[in-house]
């Protein structure tokens, strides 16, 4: 089976790397593993996030700034194609500070990505008790601050995943299951991947299979040192319109849920939800929005994040095996502008662009020595 | 019609959606309301279509209602007391 | 944080037996149980019910009495009304009662939280006034109540036992609706040799249907196409039988198409599960002491495959002695005995498998049908959902939301394996089932807020 480029992961990452590709006219063969997966992007929380990203790698703030930018075309692609809504919403997003201590290292990061973006551009605003109060009723007097930032917003990482697999086929792209990558070996000009449901062939390999990515790394040349960071995330049942906009712990979703999130635990490949985390992100979300109390906890669940030792992306193509690239991050959901109509076409050209040069494993390297 | 085999015996009483419902110490919400004919318990938070108890033992959440005050609570797995107040559960209402 | 050398979760006939055993041989032994008073869904209220209900619910039902009275005999603690909702790896398991919640420590768990009804997607099956079978036999058990114009769709040894009940209680079903295709009878009957040793079951079967032609309540056979009709709530039952559309006018229709292991607990604690063709249903992998391929996890009853009451306390028993065994206690007697009689009782298995497989209509519901009652997701959307390439119900919950709902895939999960398996053409074995994820009942923000397990935090390493 041979295609133009062969997209190793079948998550939002690869999807939408895929649904990039296959808009620059490549023929696209997205290889997805089985019906349980590590999939990190069922567990992510479906934000759209910029105030926060990029603190001491500025080239990443601009990353995520970008795929901010991009949400609105790619959300109106998605839906003019398949008919399918991400439930996409920008109204910009709010974080929340607990302490004073908590409000003065939020000001200071704050600084820091005004001098990245530039103060006109950022779009992020601290706001004092009164004001954050007065733009989220409902919050709890433990809320002593917090900031706003008017590029953030959220989507269904769900309905993200579907729209990108659905927008895939619909431009001829090939979606094959059960076929995580075994092996990766060249083939003429090009490679040839192995897997459980045969063997394929293409000039351009994307490695996009999450934690997967370390192992088949090894066999293209590319060093990825990522580990796994796992996440918890508790989901209510339905309720009336509460929150008129994503906070970056507590969201409501389209279908009315509330989502209640930011458990960060290194446990290797643990994807058990453990009680005590579930109840410490309980209280946390009750300190911000007493209203929750009343709610039902209907389903939680664990994903492992995808982290490089600075946390940041890396992006690169492989010295050795030309045409090979690799993507690895978390956030998936916010970066999937930047991957889909910013990456996919650098990927389609076969060099990635100079704002990428910053994300090359290479800087771990570099870090050692 | 529903009927009771053995008889009367009803000796507490709760309200439905303001009426009154007469049960049996040891019913269940969802046995008393069947048993005085009211077979719609809630309406769908997806379509708004009505529904009522399926399964009886605490599975389906088909039979969701408001009791005193509190949403969403199975009335399948709850005795009924006297003197509750017992509403449906509204589609958009949920956690009101 | 207390612990116990054996926690039982159910207390219906398996559970029942297995914490009356390990507490005879001198096992610390909890049963947590959602119900109030013990018996599980068979012998539900067996303690408060009078000799009219009794008589009319018939012997098998009596029999549960003395099982809940050596519950309540034994040193087994006996915690009603408690919501077990997440069980870790290290057998510490959560659980709210009365509004609280705590946990406690097992060495040994036995699962013995039964079965449930299979799912019985059709159109109409949302409707209020339509419920399952077993929802009006736990009327009748726990209420006295009974529905004077019920009309019993399905198949099943179920079906007709609550129907002759009905008949007891002086109130008929109005029809009963029989989806079992003529041919299974001959298919059946291949079955009947081996199912001699269950001759009790049999008489009780064939008694059971003279009954209900005794009592004149027509039965319509081979029922196919089966839609209840209404707007707001069930109207009348319409079907195709013996070449003619039929429709019955009635407001309580009641649904059966045979009970299946509930496999929550199971799932959740990641034991091995398989897909048994002749139940039609995933069963966890058991060894022949009921132990899961989690080590010291059991299941007792019907959780570890369909057998009914009897069998259930038997295997409970069973469990218990081995739990004994394990826990380094005096072998007990009549193992070999209590093997030997479970493999009698078994023998009428095949022959009602064959007999009572669910029916088509249900294993493979036409496009519209809803499938997911909770998210109204129909069979239509999952087989979709597979030709974008979906591989298994954990997928297509992604895509669609099917089994997110309150009730978290206990009323969709077996119908939306079976529709993608016959999408893919492939057996629900190799589709499998949704991931199970605490909590396993839906629980108060508040009261998870307010939840510790009370021991320091454990290590993250599990």
């Amino acid at each position: 089976m041979q295609s133009d480029a062969l997209v190793l992961g079948g998550g939002l990452v690869g999807a939408a790397t895929a649904y990039g590709l296959a808009r620059e006219g490549l023929s696209v063969t997205m290889l997805d593993e089985g019906d349980v997966a590590f999939r990190a992007s069922r567990g992510n929380f479906g934000l759209v996030w910029v105030q926060s990203k990029g603190d001491g790698r500025p080239e990443y703030a601009i990353w995520t700034r970008r795929s901010a930018d991009l949400w609105p075309s790619l959300d109106a692609m998605l839906k003019e194609e398949t008919g399918v809504s991400t439930f996409y919403e920008k109204p910009g997003g709010l974080h929340f500070c607990l302490s004073e201590a908590e409000m003065e290292s939020r000001k200071a990061l704050i600084a820091r990505l005004h001098n990245v973006h530039g103060a006109a551009n950022y779009g992020a605003r601290i706001l004092d008790r009164d004001e954050v109060h007065q733009m989220m009723p409902g919050l709890g007097p433990d809320v002593v601050g917090g900031t706003y930032c008017e590029h953030d917003g959220h989507a269904s990482p769900l309905y993200l995943l579907r729209a990108l697999h659905d927008g895939l086929k619909r431009r001829g792209g090939r979606i094959v299951a059960g076929a995580g990558a075994r092996d990766i070996a060249r083939d003429g000009d090009g490679y040839a991947v192995t897997t459980p449901a045969g063997t394929f062939r293409a000039g351009r390999l994307v490695l996009a299979a999450g934690l997967g990515n370390r192992a088949l790394g090894e066999k293209v040349g590319l060093d990825l040192k990522i580990a796994p960071l796992k996440g918890q995330i508790l989901v209510t049942e339905r309720t009336r319109p509460r929150l008129d906009m994503p906070t970056h712990v507590v969201r409501q979703t389209g279908e009315g849920s509330i989502m209640i999130g930011d458990s960060h635990e290194d446990v290797g490949f643990d994807v058990s939800s453990s009680s005590d985390v579930m109840a410490q992100l309980a209280a946390r979300a009750i300190r911000m929005f007493p209203f929750l109390k009343d709610l039902r906890i209907v389903r939680s669940w664990a994903a492992l994040r995808i982290m490089s030792p600075d946390g940041f992306p890396i992006y690169q193509q492989s010295k050795t095996h030309p045409g090979v690239f690799s993507v690895n991050c978390h956030s998936g959901v916010t970066l999937a502008g930047s991957h889909a109509l910013a990456l996919a076409p650098m990927i389609a050209r076969g060099e990635l662009g100079e704002e990428l040069s910053a994300f090359s494993a290479r800087r771990f390297d570099a870090a050692a020595n | 019609m529903p009927q009771r085999i053995d008889g009367s015996g009803e000796t507490l009483r709760f309200t439905f959606e303001g009426r009154e419902i007469a049960a049996r110490a040891g019913d269940t919400i969802a046995a008393a309301l069947i048993a005085a004919g009211e077979t719609t318990t809630r309406a769908s938070v997806v379509s708004g279509a009505p529904r009522g108890p399926f399964c009886m033992m605490g599975v389906c959440f088909e039979c969701l209602v408001e009791v005193d005050g509190v949403p969403n609570r199975q009335a399948c797995m709850i005795e009924a007391a006297a003197g509750m107040t017992v509403n449906r559960q509204k589609a958009d209402e949920v956690a009101a | 944080m207390k612990s116990y050398d054996v926690v039982v979760i159910g207390a219906g006939p398996a559970g029942m037996a297995a914490a009356v055993e390990t507490s005879r041989a001198g096992l610390s032994t909890l049963v947590l149980d959602e119900q109030q008073r013990p018996g599980g869904q068979i012998y539900r209220d067996i303690e408060a019910s009078d000799a009219t209900r009794r008589g009319i619910l018939g012997q098998d039902y009596q029999s549960g009495a003395d099982l809940a009275a050596a519950l309540r005999g034994s040193t087994a603690e006996y915690l009603p009304g408690a919501v077990v909702w997440n069980i870790d790896s290290a057998k510490q398991i959560d659980f709210s009662v009365r509004g609280g919640s705590q946990s406690v420590k097992a060495a040994h768990i036995v699962v013995a939280t039964g079965a449930i009804e299979r799912p019985t997607p059709m159109p109409g099956w949302t409707l209020p006034g339509v419920t399952t079978v077993g929802a009006v036999q736990i009327l009748l058990k726990t209420s006295g109540v009974v529905l004077e114009d019920l009309v019993m769709v399905g198949s099943g040894p179920l079906l007709w036992l609550a129907a002759t009940q009905m008949i007891a209680a002086g109130t008929p079903p109005k029809a009963i609706v029989e989806t079992v295709p003529k041919a299974r009878y001959r298919a059946a009957a291949k079955h009947l040799a081996r199912a001699i040793p269950g001759w009790r079951y049999l008489a009780k079967g064939f008694a059971m249907i003279r009954a209900v032609k005794r009592a004149g309540v027509p039965v319509h056979r081979d029922a196919e196409e089966i839609a209840i009709d209404g707007v707001v709530a069930a109207e009348a039952v319409s079907f195709t039988s013996d070449g003619r559309r039929h429709r019955i006018e009635t407001a309580h229709v009641a649904l059966h198409q045979g009970v299946v292991p509930n496999q929550q607990i199971t799932r959740l604690m990641n034991c091995e599960h398989r897909f048994d063709a002749g139940q039609r249903a995933f069963l966890p992998v058991v060894d022949a002491s009921f132990e899961t391929s989690v080590e010291n996890v059991f299941v007792a009853g019907d959780g570890a495959g369909i057998g009914g009451a009897r069998a259930a306390a038997m295997r409970g028993r069973l469990v218990a002695m081995r739990i004994a065994e394990k826990a380094g206690k005096p072998a007990t007697d009549g193992r070999e005995k209590l093997e030997a009689a479970l493999r009698r009782d078994a023998a009428v298995r095949p022959l009602l498998e064959a007999l009572y497989a669910p029916s088509e209509d249900v294993l493979s519901p036409a496009d519209g049908t809803l499938v997911c009652r909770c998210e109204e997701i129909t069979a239509g959307q999952i087989r979709e959902a597979v030709a974008l390439g979906a591989p298994g119900p954990n997928q297509v919950k992604s895509f669609l939301r099917a089994g997110m709902g309150p009730c978290q895939g206990r009323m969709c999960g077996l119908a939306v394996s079976e529709i993608i398996a016959a999408a893919k053409g492939e057996e629900p074995s190799s589709v499998d089932y949704y991931r199970i994820r605490p909590p396993l009942k839906p629980l108060l923000l508040s009261e998870l807020a307010a939840f510790e397990p009370g021991e320091a935090p454990r290590a993250a390493a599990e």
